[in-house]
């Protein structure tokens, strides 16, 4: 077993590493290097609870009530680690002391892509991704709005329902024609969109950022089509990218993330491991290698590294179905699968008591390839169980109408 | 073990349901349902695995006769 686990990186996937070798019965040393001096917290809430108030910042801690010492772990925050050498099993630190390592757990996770040619650079736009980041969304957003989120992702639409559930005006603008047709298609992305029209959102398509203004006030933002609009605060949400820079000089494969083994290994380098959203995982039924950005891909994750670690001989756990949540207007939403495989989509409504619940269920020659659940945590239930055998897509509908109608079991 | 639910916390979010549907359920407002409050030792690290998945701490599992709840 390994004697010293070096863990780099201090958010969800990081923490539920350190907590499952613990629970497994790990008594060697951990070490985590944090780059942020933040203690370990949950991101999910930053874009909602935080940003409304619902949730303080001792809320979204990930440690626990015994902190560092409850869970053996000796946490290093502030400490960014700057490289690997893989030959001699050590990670340079910036702001610490460089860290040698038995096993090594890379769980950097992404940081938020920003518009180009520094048009960003501005008091008034912010990102969405630290917790300093909500700390000061959050002050803003108090002083009022207009608000304006560019980019109709997930990250930007969590905000957008956040700010108008605190009465802030609030403006989405999105460079493609169909907003979150990325993750969802251009049909369920329609569905998404008049969810957020019918709230007030003016939702803008079409629209690409060319200038954001400083003005007294906040910004003037203008679009590439002469369009324009004032805003005290800008809110940008137009994707990731992996922080793997520190990785280069290692030689371990890089390719829009870590490359990993389907049990999350490096292969190339003896006792490294990725986890989270820096890792681009391999699976096994389709020959792909997927990076994934949801919050259960990494507790998973984290569990199948720490399993490996403390019985390295044992076959790692596989991935399960894909599943991510958003909470918006009061609406859950709620994916399971990829929608990205499939070469069709429909949308139904089913009545469950008294109230229509929408499903969108995709498929790929027939088979059920991903679900959307809109307020209906049930039906993605049974869509997530029903995922991992990829049915004919028929039969997951015949299953969500039986649930509708009564307490039919989900599983 | 017996298991326990907290549903002032629970957000809908099913992941217990995924991984252990023989204990856990929603109902239709998407609360947690605990179908059967006792834990067999062969169904412990199942459980756990249900427990540790939840994203907002709703759910955990405490030795049947311990100290009172939360």
């Amino acid at each position: 077993m390994s004697e010293r686990v070096v863990l780099v990186g201090s958010s969800v996937a990081g923490v539920r590493t350190a907590q499952d070798l613990r629970s497994g019965g790990f008594d060697g040393e951990i070490v985590m290097l944090g780059a942020e001096r933040e203690l370990p917290y949950d991101k999910p809430p930053l874009s909602k609870q935080v940003l409304v108030g619902t949730m303080s910042e001792d809320d979204i801690g990930l440690l626990g009530a015994g902190g560092w010492d409850g869970l053996g772990v000796d946490g290093r925050l502030g400490q960014r680690a700057t490289a690997l050498d893989v030959d001699e099993r050590l990670v340079a630190v910036e702001g610490g002391d460089d860290v040698e390592y038995d096993a090594l757990v890379i769980a950097t996770g992404v940081r938020p892509r920003t518009l180009p040619g520094g048009l960003g650079d501005h008091q008034s736009v912010f990102t969405v991704r630290e917790l300093r980041d909500g700390r000061e969304l959050s002050r803003a957003l108090a002083h009022g709005g207009p608000l304006m989120v560019v980019g109709a992702g997930f990250i930007g639409a969590e905000v957008a329902s956040s700010a108008r559930s605190l009465g802030v005006e609030v403006t989405m603008a999105e460079a493609l024609a169909a907003p979150f047709d990325r993750v969802l298609g251009t049909e369920v992305g329609r569905h998404l969109t008049e969810l957020h029209r019918s709230h007030g959102v003016d939702v803008l398509t079409e629209a690409s950022v060319a200038a954001i203004e400083p003005t007294r006030d906040g910004a003037v933002v203008r679009f590439a089509d002469g369009r324009s609009r004032e805003a005290a605060t800008v809110v940008v949400g137009i994707g990731t990218i992996p922080n793997t820079e520190w990785l280069v000089s290692s030689g371990i494969p890089l390719e829009d993330g870590v490359l990993v083994d389907e049990g999350c290994a490096v292969q190339a380098a003896e006792g490294v491991y990725a986890v989270g959203d820096v890792a681009r995982r391999w699976d096994p039924a389709t020959d792909v290698y997927r990076r994934v950005e949801h919050w259960t891909s990494a507790v998973e994750q984290a569990h199948a590294v720490a399993q490996q670690i403390i019985h390295p001989l044992a076959p790692a756990e596989a991935a399960k179905a894909p599943y991510f949540w958003s909470d918006q207007f009061g609406t859950k939403i709620q994916m399971v699968g990829r929608p990205g495989d499939a070469d069709r989509v429909d949308l139904h409504t089913f009545e469950v008591k008294g109230v229509d619940r929408t499903v969108a269920l995709y498929s790929s020659a027939g088979a059920f390839a991903a679900g959307v659940t809109f307020g209906w945590p049930r039906g993605i239930a049974a869509c997530r169980a029903a995922w991992a055998s990829r049915p004919p897509v028929a039969d997951v509908e015949r299953t969500l109408h039986t649930l509708s109608s009564g307490m039919a079991p989900v599983a | 073990m017996r298991i326990h639910a907290d549903i002032g916390k629970c957000q809908g979010y099913g992941n217990c349901v995924a991984i252990d549907a023989k204990h856990f359920d929603l109902d239709d407002d998407g609360m947690v349902v605990v179908i059967d409050d006792a834990v067999a030792p062969d169904e412990l690290d199942t459980t756990e695995e249900a427990v540790r998945s939840c994203p907002v701490s709703a759910i955990w599992t405490q030795a049947a006769g311990g100290p009172a709840d939360e």
